[in-house]
């Protein structure tokens, strides 16, 4: 990766955090971040300053409870919450705590549509996927899911 | 059951279930696949057939939709396209000749006189492209060869697979018959056949896979351990590689005469590609 | 990107209407953590922006890692509010852009 590359790619970030709002500015997704529950647990942390982030059965997340591949999981997110100007969520973040890297997708939301975004993800075993909902008045939500990733005879 | 026991009771059970099948009248021989016909859809998980069922959300149909573009494409120093002989892609009529692609991922493969061998889609492919449109061959498993064969399998959707090739006024029958000995043939260092997995331990598992019955019917197929589109002969290899047996090559007479014995083994088993797979 | 991604976004909609939208880009997106045969480690390739947009205003985004999947799918919902034409980008480690437009008439 050439510096420039990674430039851009910190500057992708970087205007991530400002849309997220004061405070949160602090959260540095360091690239060097271990994979570790810990880290993911970190970055977690960072996102609501600090403080344990709330677990909440607001977060809906659906994951198979075992993934036939880790190489494309599918993973669906609602987060019950109003979607307009006045209360939204502002952002989904999606860490995996057994990868290499913990980060895995952050959606940007806009007071538009239903809190409900469906992606594919690749999880390196099993492990916790962590997901974090940053509403627009800076509070976040968290909960997590266990896939069990599988080897196969030949599949694998 | 586990991969140990397995090879415990290939090594009981196989040489004398091998042996008594090669000698099995051809023309006369019972359905090989056991009571039930049926493919990896079977097995796979909810949220595997889902992006199966979704042809929107199937990730190997952008390389899908590339090659409906080339189909449509002028090419070669013949300047023709895939239409210009056989119209739209999805003309049941076949344009103006009357060569539709409807239903041809079923029938194939199918005898090429010229070379006195089967003939699959993807060499058929560069055979039009060479004698036709005087064009340059795809690579076998390249993007524009894997969307078109795709491309060419969604017009055979639902449609069971045909082969008659067992039977011995069939021109493919010689290479059904080398097909069939291919397949309860030992090889390798695991010293295994084909059937030792997709015929006796089908449907049970492989540490945490279940074995399939080794149809050929939802290919070109998205795996998503290769997570891309990918043909028949790749999975061949891939098989060959996991017994430790050397692969053979891609489009080779050794694969083309198993696809021509796979294509009767399911025989009657409606066509799914472009597949997903894990 | 060789294959252009794939949007489903529909013809029209009722104003308020919610709007379910499936995109399937088309990327190998390489993580930068495998080595090829040479033993040589592949620079990470990926594409790590989504965004849709109308009028030039983000409606939906995503910033993607490497923990994606090949072929990103996203779908996600909006509000129906407008007629005109909704824009779709992902963007790369390169900074190269790909663009897809579709229209949406709402009624």
């Amino acid at each position: 990766m050439s510096n420039t590359n990674s430039q851009l790619v910190r500057m992708d970030r970087r205007t991530a955090l400002k849309a997220a709002g004061a405070g949160f500015v602090a959260l540095g997704f360091a690239s060097t971040a271990h994979a570790s529950p810990e880290a993911a647990a970190e970055a977690l942390a960072k996102l609501s300053g600090g403080a344990a982030a709330a677990t909440s059965d607001k977060i809906t997340i659906s994951l198979p409870e075992i993934a036939e591949n880790g190489a494309t999981v599918p993973v669906g997110i609602t987060v019950d919450s109003p979607m307009t100007a006045a209360s939204y969520v502002k952002q989904i973040h999606v860490f995996a705590e057994g990868n290499p890297s913990p980060e895995t997708i952050t959606f940007n939301l806009t007071p538009t549509g239903t809190a409900d975004v469906n992606t594919r993800i690749r999880l390196s075993k099993t492990q916790n996927v962590l997901v974090a909902a940053v509403m627009n008045d800076g509070s976040v939500l968290t909960n997590k899911k266990e896939v069990k990733v599988t080897i196969g005879g030949c599949g694998g | 059951m586990n991969f140990k026991t397995i090879i415990t009771t290939i090594a009981v059970l196989g040489t004398g279930i091998t042996l008594a099948a090669c000698q099995m009248d051809a023309y006369q021989a019972p359905n090989p696949n056991g009571s039930e016909l049926w493919s990896g859809y079977k097995t796979a998980t909810a949220e595997t057939r889902a992006m199966q069922d979704d042809d929107f959300a199937n990730p190997g149909m952008p390389m899908v939709d590339s090659a409906a573009a080339l189909y449509n494409k002028k090419d070669g120093e013949a300047n023709m396209s895939c239409a210009d002989c056989h119209g739209a892609v999805d003309d049941p009529k076949g344009g103006s000749k009357g060569l539709p692609m409807k239903g041809v991922s079923a029938r194939y493969p199918v005898y090429d006189a010229d070379t006195k061998k089967p003939i699959n889609v993807e060499l058929r492919i560069n055979k039009c492209r060479t004698k036709y449109q005087k064009a340059k061959e795809y690579k076998y498993e390249s993007d524009a060869m894997l969307g078109m064969t795709g491309l060419i399998a969604l017009q055979s959707r639902g449609i069971p697979m045909m082969s008659t090739a067992d039977n011995p006024s069939d021109e493919l029958n010689a290479a059904w018959k080398a097909g069939e000995a291919f397949y309860y043939e030992r090889r390798g260092q695991l010293n295994m056949s084909c059937k030792h997995c997709h015929e006796d331990h089908q449907g049970e598992l492989i540490r945490a896979e279940v074995l399939s019955q080794g149809q050929s019917n939802g290919f070109p197929t998205y795996r998503l351990k290769w997570s891309k589109l990918g043909s028949l002969h790749r999975r061949f290899r891939g098989c060959n590689g996991n017994i430790r047996a050397e692969p053979y090559g891609y489009g080779s007479d050794e694969y083309l005469n198993l696809e021509t014995y796979l294509a009767w083994r399911g025989r009657g088993l409606p066509m799914e590609g472009p597949s997903v797979r894990k | 990107m060789a294959n252009k991604p794939r949007v489903k976004l529909p013809k029209s909609a009722k104003a308020g209407e919610i709007v379910q939208i499936k995109t399937l880009a088309s990327h190998d997106m390489e993580t930068g953590n495998r080595k090829d045969k040479k033993g040589n480690k592949i620079p990470r390739l990926i594409l790590n922006k989504f965004s849709c947009s109308f009028k030039g205003e983000e409606l939906f985004g995503a910033t993607m890692h490497p923990s994606v999947s090949a072929n990103p799918y996203i779908a996600f919902s909006i509000t129906a509010k407008e007629s005109g034409t909704y824009d779709f980008t992902w963007t790369d480690d390169n900074g190269e852009v790909t663009k897809v437009s579709q229209d949406m008439s709402v009624s």
